[in-house]
């Protein structure tokens, strides 16, 4: 019974390598192909789904700019309406806002709070593998593949929404959403990727922390809610200084941050202007063209203010900033995305109870 | 002096505000069934965790196999660990579970599994949720010995087994112990199951170890003795009286003694059982005197002092 040669043990030791990597293959895709393929096959019908309805939207489209392009059209006016109504659900993009969400919460949260919650966590982490090495190998493959299944899909909405974003289409007057629009930005180019590998990352921290599967997952809708809209709010406006303009011909494109008025080189009012100034300079109200929604163009004002020494400013991120700021947002939410699984990881290794 | 497969000194263990362990100081020796006992709260679960490298000791130090940290790699190749409740990936089936501690390990003995599956009549296709408790802990206690451990680690493996499933529980362990040298340490309540398979034992109460030597040892050296009630008060200062029941005219006193050791005139030594030994440890949370067997290798004698 007492015949184990330790000393032989110790030798032994000196040269224990870490277990190679590759043997979590098969474990992590065994353990997570459920959700693995639920998401591979949601995203698929949804694509299916937006590329059914696309092809009637680019129809739509095509037959807007044809009636938009010749200047006689009397159908064109009509035609933005038309745009918009077209499977109206889904033109500002809003609706699809929670799909990166779902799919983080969905697939990250249980990755550890359904070990913790059952306890099997006792059974994975006192395994020859190492608990923290076990984690690496779990989060980091599962987050490559679902921002890569993110980003494949992202490529049918960056071709579902071309009609809405189009450089052409904001000055033939058939849609005013620029593309920073809020509902739009983060669906295209590099966004959706970057935004579903961020739910991710949150699910799988939540679930460390909180250690039950379903508390874990709304939490992370919470917690991603939260960012998104700070994100939208304060954040992505600061990611270039704006360029401020004295121009009046601001592109429709453009995604204006603010208006405001000077004279003499001195700040007057932003925004509307005081009744006081309407009264004295322009008591017809402004006139001039008005643009999609219904909303007045500043031109109108321009007209009766300017010739009274008034100058208008407006702060804009230009349409051709799209790409720089895909990649301002997909890279630090790499780098959050990155630093939250570090953390889940750190958790677990130094985990007391 | 073999080495230690699990040796702790001034281990402690705090949880929020309450310390689950304290001050906790074992050397359990090499090629021993050790029994970890004591009740409920007493520490078992997390001396057992802080061995198996689940939970990081709040103080103190551990180390298992002879010197190796406790959860590092070194550690966990050498240790195979079944938890409470032998939790299990209930939606894998029982390929599944070898399949996966194979991947997971250095060693994993494949034929060996399958065959004793296949002897214990546990269908190889059937997911670990559908079987029965006593089934989950055998798939649990083959998957650990597949490994080729150096050390197994119990914790309560026969709370949720019948009498039949816990008696070929402790048999398989036992065969493993006699076929491959493997060291076991367990945790448990069921005293007299124990009687037979442990032959090293570990007292534990109030986060402490009270007591800890080999059976055979601890028994040779504790005597009970029975004699006149009145007399019982005199004897208490003399000798090393762990425990005294009284009745009305016989007094029980279970003293620390040798046989060897001279008995008072008017007494009767008898010699005292694992299971009415334990039990009157349990019952005497903190005796007064505690020398002897308890000592770990080299170290002081903490582990005997029960803090408030």
């Amino acid at each position: 019974m007492t015949a184990l040669t330790v000393s032989a043990g110790r030798e032994e030791d000196a040269s224990l390598r870490p277990l190679p990597w590759q043997r979590m293959a098969w474990v992590t895709w065994r353990q997570h192909r459920t959700p693995l393929v639920s998401v591979a096959v949601f995203l698929g019908a949804l694509a299916v789904g937006i590329w059914v309805a696309g092809r009637t939207t680019h129809h739509v489209y095509a037959a807007a700019v044809a009636a938009c392009e010749s200047r006689n059209s009397l159908a064109c006016p009509g035609m933005a309406n038309t745009l918009l109504g077209t499977y109206g659900f889904l033109s500002n993009g809003f609706i699809l806002q929670g799909v990166p969400v779902l799919i983080g919460a969905f697939a990250g949260a249980p990755v550890l709070a359904r070990e913790l919650e059952t306890g099997t966590f006792r059974y994975a982490w006192t395994q020859g593998f190492g608990r923290w090495r076990w984690t690496l190998a779990k989060l980091v493959p599962l987050a490559v593949m679902l921002a890569a299944a993110a980003g494949v899909f992202s490529l049918v909405l960056d071709w579902y929404y071309q009609p809405y974003v189009a450089e052409g289409s904001q000055a033939l007057g058939l849609t005013a959403y620029t593309p920073f629009f809020p509902g739009l930005f983060d669906l295209r180019g590099i966004g959706f990727a970057a935004w579903t590998l961020v739910a991710f990352a949150i699910g799988a921290l939540a679930g460390m922390l909180i250690r039950r599967v379903v508390p874990a997952i709304v939490a992370t809708l919470v917690a991603y809610a939260a960012l998104a809209f700070a994100v939208g709010s304060w954040l992505r406006p600061a990611y270039m200084a704006p360029v401020v303009t004295s121009n009046l011909n601001v592109p429709g494109s453009a995604w204006v941050m603010s208006q405001w008025w000077t004279k003499g080189g001195r700040f007057t009012f932003a925004g509307s202007p005081p009744q006081n100034l309407l009264n004295k300079y322009c008591p017809n109200g402004p006139a001039g063209p008005v643009g999609p929604g219904g909303m007045p163009k500043t031109t109108g004002l321009a007209e009766c203010l300017t010739p009274h020494g008034y100058t208008q400013w407006t702060s804009y991120q230009p349409a051709s900033r799209f790409w720089a700021f895909q990649w301002i947002e997909g890279g630090w939410l790499l780098v959050l995305s990155a630093l939250l699984i570090a953390a889940t990881i750190w958790l677990v290794r130094r985990r007391a109870a | 002096m073999s080495p230690n497969v699990v040796e702790a000194s001034g281990l402690g263990k705090r949880y929020g505000s309450t310390w689950a362990l304290r001050e906790c100081t074992v050397a359990i020796p090499e090629g021993h069934v050790a029994a970890l006992v004591g009740p409920n709260g007493a520490g078992k679960t997390t001396l057992l965790n802080i061995a198996a490298g689940l939970v990081a000791p709040s103080a103190g130090e551990v180390t298992v196999l002879g010197g190796r940290p406790a959860g590092s790699p070194a550690a966990l190749d050498g240790i195979a660990f079944v938890a409470q409740d032998t939790p299990m990936y209930k939606n894998l089936s029982a390929r599944d579970m070898l399949h996966l501690t194979r991947n997971l390990n250095r060693r994993f003995d494949q034929p060996y599994a399958e065959a004793r599956l296949g002897e214990l009549g546990i269908p190889l296709k059937r997911k670990a949720g559908k079987l029965s408790g006593g089934q989950q802990a055998q798939l649990a206690l083959t998957l650990a010995l597949a490994r080729r451990p150096r050390l197994l680690v119990l914790d309560e493996p026969m709370a949720m087994l019948d009498p039949i499933a816990r008696h070929d529980f402790m048999a398989s362990v036992m065969t493993a112990m006699a076929a491959d040298g493997v060291s076991v340490v367990l945790s448990s309540h069921v005293l007299a199951e124990l009687e037979r398979v442990a032959d090293y034992l570990i007292l534990m109460s109030r986060g402490c170890v009270q007591l800890a030597g080999e059976v055979d040892d601890l028994l040779a050296a504790h005597r009970m003795l029975t004699g006149p009630a009145a007399e019982a008060d005199r004897y208490a200062g003399r000798l090393s009286v762990v425990h005294t029941s009284r009745g009305e005219a016989q007094a029980h006193l279970l003293i620390r003694a040798s046989a060897d050791d001279p008995v008072p005139p008017g007494w009767e030594a008898h010699t005292v059982g694992l299971e009415e030994l334990a039990l009157v440890y349990l019952r005497e949370p903190a005796p007064a005197v505690l020398p002897g067997p308890a000592r770990a290798r080299g170290q002081n004698n903490q582990q005997t002092e029960v803090t408030k």
